[in-house]
This record gives C-alpha cells, sequence and structure tokens, in this order.
C-alpha cells in the first residue's frame, strides 16, 4: 500500500514534468508526435529506473562508508551517462528499429535534469531501495504521461488557427503551463 | 589531504570500472556499419525528401550499400550523383533516371475562376478542400492555400500575384512532395522535355465549367482534332495529354478557344518521335 501510494503521489500528485518542473527541455522538445513521445517516455524510464537503481548502490556501498556525500552530483551524471551510453548501444544491436525512431533523443536522456532529479531526490528523502525503484518507476511514468498528453494537445494545434506571435514554441510553452495548472489540483492529495 | 585523495581515488575508479564495462558493452553489442553508407550519404543531396521511395537520405544509402536499391536511386541529384555512388560502391552507374518536373495543371487564378463565397479559415488547402470545397466555384481546380509552395523542400515554387502556384523549373528535382500535398491532384510530374499544357482538371460539362471559369477545358475536342500524333484525348468532359506520344509541336495550342492549353518557352519540337 505505501509503494502504491508512493507510486501514484510520483506519478500524478508531484509529477517530475508538470509539478517539479524537470525535464522541460524534451518536454518541449519531442513532444510534437504521440509517437516519438511515447518511444522517449519508454526509453527515459527505463534510464530512471536503472539509475534509481545504481545511484541507490553508489550512495550506500560508496559514498556514505567513506563520507564523500557531497561528491553525489558528479557521481551520479557519471552513473547515468554510462547508462544512457549502455542503454544506447543494446538498443543499437537488437532493436534497431526502436534506435533509428528514436534518434538523436536517445543520447539526449543523459542531459535530462529530470534523471538527475529523481536520483538526488531519492537520496534526499532517504528511501530504501524497493522505495527508490519505485520512485524511478513512478517518475518515468509521470513523464511519459506528460510528454503524450502535450504531444496529444500540439498534434491538435497543428491545424488550429493561432494567433501569428504565438506560433510555434510560444503556444508550447502557454499549453504546459495550463497542463501544469491543471495539475496543480492534484496537490495535497496525498 | 586524506579526504581528498579519497574522493580522487572512488571518483576515478568508478570512473575506470564505468568505462571498463561500456567498453565490454561495446564489443558485446558491436554493430558492423559498412563503411559504404556514410560515404554513399554525403554524396546524396541530404533533403531528405523521399522522392526515391525511402525514409531519406541514409535510408537509402543503407539500402544502395545493401544493393536493394539501385545505385542511380536517388531521382534528385540525377547523373552526378549516381557517378559518384558508383564509384564508393565500385560499380556501373548505368543511366539516371529521367529529369522529372512538377507542372500546375490549374490556370485559374484570382482572375480568371469566379468565387462562390469568402473563406476565412486557416490557409491550408487541405483544410479548405474539407471546408466546403473552398472559396471558388470550381471544384477541381486549384484552392490557391499554398500548401504545396510550404511543402516544397528546394524552394522551387511560389504564389505568384494571381493566387496560382509556379513551379520554377530550374530549381525542381521532381521529389513529388507537392503531388502528394496537393488535395485536388492538380499537380503531375512530366518529364522537363514537355513544353505543352492542358492546365486543367475539372470534369464538369463545358457549360458549368464557362460559368466558373475564363480558362477551364470546355471539352470542344478542337486540340483532339488538330493533333497530328493522337496525343490528346477527351474523356469526362476533359482533354487529356498523353506525354509519351506528344511531340511538342504546339498546334493545339493555337486552337484552344479558352487558352486551357499552355506552351513554355524555350522548349523545343521532339522530332525524333515522330518517326517512331
Amino acid at each position: 500500500m505505501e509503494y502504491l501510494l508512493l507510486f501514484i503521489g510520483t506519478v500524478i500528485v508531484n509529477n517530475f514534468v508538470l509539478v517539479q518542473f524537470l525535464g522541460i527541455c524534451p518536454f518541449i522538445g519531442v513532444s510534437k508526435q504521440v509517437s516519438t513521445s511515447i518511444g522517449m517516455g519508454i526509453a527515459t524510464t527505463f534510464v530512471m529506473v536503472m539509475a534509481a537503481l545504481a545511484s541507490w548502490l553508489i550512495q550506500h556501498f560508496i559514498l556514505v562508508p567513506l563520507g564523500l556525500e557531497y561528491l553525489q552530483t558528479l557521481s551520479f551524471i557519471l552513473v547515468i551517462a554510462a547508462l544512457v551510453q549502455l542503454v544506447e548501444m543494446f538498443l543499437h544491436k537488437s532493436i534497431p528499429g526502436l534506435y533509428r525512431a528514436m534518434g538523436i533523443f536517445l543520447p539526449l536522456i543523459t542531459t535530462n535534469c529530470a534523471v538527475l532529479g529523481l536520483a538526488l531526490n531519492a537520496v534526499l528523502r532517504d528511501y530504501n531501495l524497493g522505495e527508490s525503484l519505485v520512485y524511478g518507476f513512478g517518475a518515468g511514468v509521470g513523464f511519459t504521461l506528460a510528454l503524450i498528453m502535450i504531444a496529444g494537445i500540439r498534434e491538435e494545434l497543428e491545424f488550429a488557427d493561432i494567433p501569428k506571435p504565438l506560433k510555434g514554441a510560444a503556444i508550447a510553452l502557454i499549453t504546459a503551463g495550463l497542463l501544469s495548472l491543471a495539475f496543480s489540483g492534484f496537490a495535497g492529495m496525498i | 589531504m586524506y579526504n581528498s585523495l579519497v574522493a580522487l581515488a572512488s571518483m576515478g575508479g568508478l570512473g575506470i570500472i564505468l568505462s571498463v564495462g561500456l567498453v565490454i558493452a561495446a564489443k558485446k553489442f558491436s554493430v558492423e556499419v559498412d563503411e559504404r553508407i556514410e560515404e554513399i550519404e554525403i554524396a546524396l543531396p541530404g533533403v531528405n525528401c523521399g522522392a526515391c521511395g525511402f525514409a531519406g537520405c541514409r535510408s537509402l544509402a543503407e539500402a544502395i550499400a545493401e544493393g536493394k536499391a539501385p545505385i542511380n536511386g536517388c531521382p534528385v541529384g540525377g547523373i552526378a550523383v549516381a557517378e559518384k555512388i558508383a564509384e564508393i560502391m565500385g560499380a556501373d552507374s548505368g543511366n539516371a533516371p529521367e529529369r522529372k518536373v512538377a507542372q500546375v495543371l490549374c490556370r485559374g487564378g484570382c482572375a480568371e475562376a469566379a468565387q462562390r463565397a469568402e473563406y476565412d479559415g486557416p490557409n491550408d488547402c487541405r483544410i479548405m478542400n474539407t471546408t466546403q470545397g473552398g472559396d471558388k466555384g470550381c471544384t477541381y481546380g486549384c484552392l490557391g492555400g499554398g500548401t504545396c509552395v510550404e511543402v516544397c523542400p528546394f524552394n522551387a515554387m511560389y504564389m505568384d500575384e494571381n493566387g496560382l502556384p509556379v513551379v520554377i523549373e530550374e530549381k525542381c528535382t521532381g521529389c513529388g512532395k507537392c503531388v502528394e500535398a496537393c488535395p485536388r491532384d492538380i499537380i503531375i510530374l512530366t518529364g522537363e522535355e514537355y513544353g505543352v499544357h492542358i492546365r486543367c482538371r475539372s470534369l464538369a460539362p463545358g457549360k458549368e465549367v464557362r460559368q466558373v471559369c475564363k480558362v477551364g477545358c470546355i471539352a470542344c475536342r478542337r486540340c483532339e482534332k488538330e493533333c497530328p500524333c493522337d496525343a490528346i484525348t477527351v474523356t469526362n468532359n476533359l482533354a487529356e495529354i498523353d506525354y509519351d506520344k506528344c511531340t511538342v509541336c504546339r498546334r493545339c495550342v493555337a486552337v484552344c478557344p479558352v487558352h486551357t492549353i499552355e506552351e513554355q518557352d524555350g522548349k523545343p519540337e521532339i522530332k525524333a518521335k515522330k518517326a517512331g
């Protein structure tokens, strides 16, 4: 029950993108088509779960015993970068179709601040291994949800008669703001 | 001092472990990439227009390297690109595909075509077409929304002051993006040597065409009778030209009473064809 609450809380109430404003760059950059945003969401979710696992291991087996907690950011970035590389190689070998479809967005997960934010937040809140994994998975699902939602809206916006000054990125940012407002309605539920 | 040494050692160690892991993974998951793909991709125009039928220049390069696509598979680059690729692949370039250009088969601009309504929606032909068929009286002709101009990856089209798209033939590569985009199917690809075009697609009877457009084909059959090589046939109230038979003699241009048939400057008559 505790894990379920944590999961729902991470996906909806404390949605990484729409409530905590992490990972805005891919949120705007990869949200023009629902199909690519789904691929991006799945890849990011995978990296997030792996990052949650790796960062927990590093925190508890390297940083804490050696008294090096101040090196969290550095070591987590290192691990995340390596993980993304690994995912990229794996996809290239095993699922070349998906690898091609994701293109440049795959290596860009490295610089997704939602992944780093997840690793740092999990440590900050003193989660155990199980909680960390659920937290990572929830963060990924929340990210995917937000991405698919805005992509669906933006696909419809393609055909809308938008005033010229608001075309392109401007209307996307306004849309993101409205979505975020809507999600603020969940605040305090859990 | 001790602390910083520990920090240095642990971060360095972490880095080394991860990099060793990545090296092993790279060996294990290594994918053999054909070097020629890269070279072919550089030789291709790189605009990813899709005229070759593949998803982009990269896909075509992969297909050529694997032998799944012909060396002259890029209709945009023509013979120059085919020769370069042939050099990379070590094979004969063959004949480049015939150069094609887009032709807009409608002359009914703002001045010629009657308007039947005011249109105030988005400036996109596909939307205009679904919104009661646009603002012009003719339901077969150009909508004037400029969608073909927008999709052209080579800037080879522009809208003239009369509200009709114009193809700049020197820039047109025959990629067919505009043909795909046009909801009215009034753009076609023809060989670049043809200089006579029947610029109307209306299947309406002559009387109706007269009411909505000054330059629409009224199916009077004069061109059909005049044509010395039987290249023009009138079916479904519309004269159509068979480019394979046309010799660009321009006789039809002279007899067309509504000037639907247009000749282009600088296209010589094709003499060789007459004999055969």
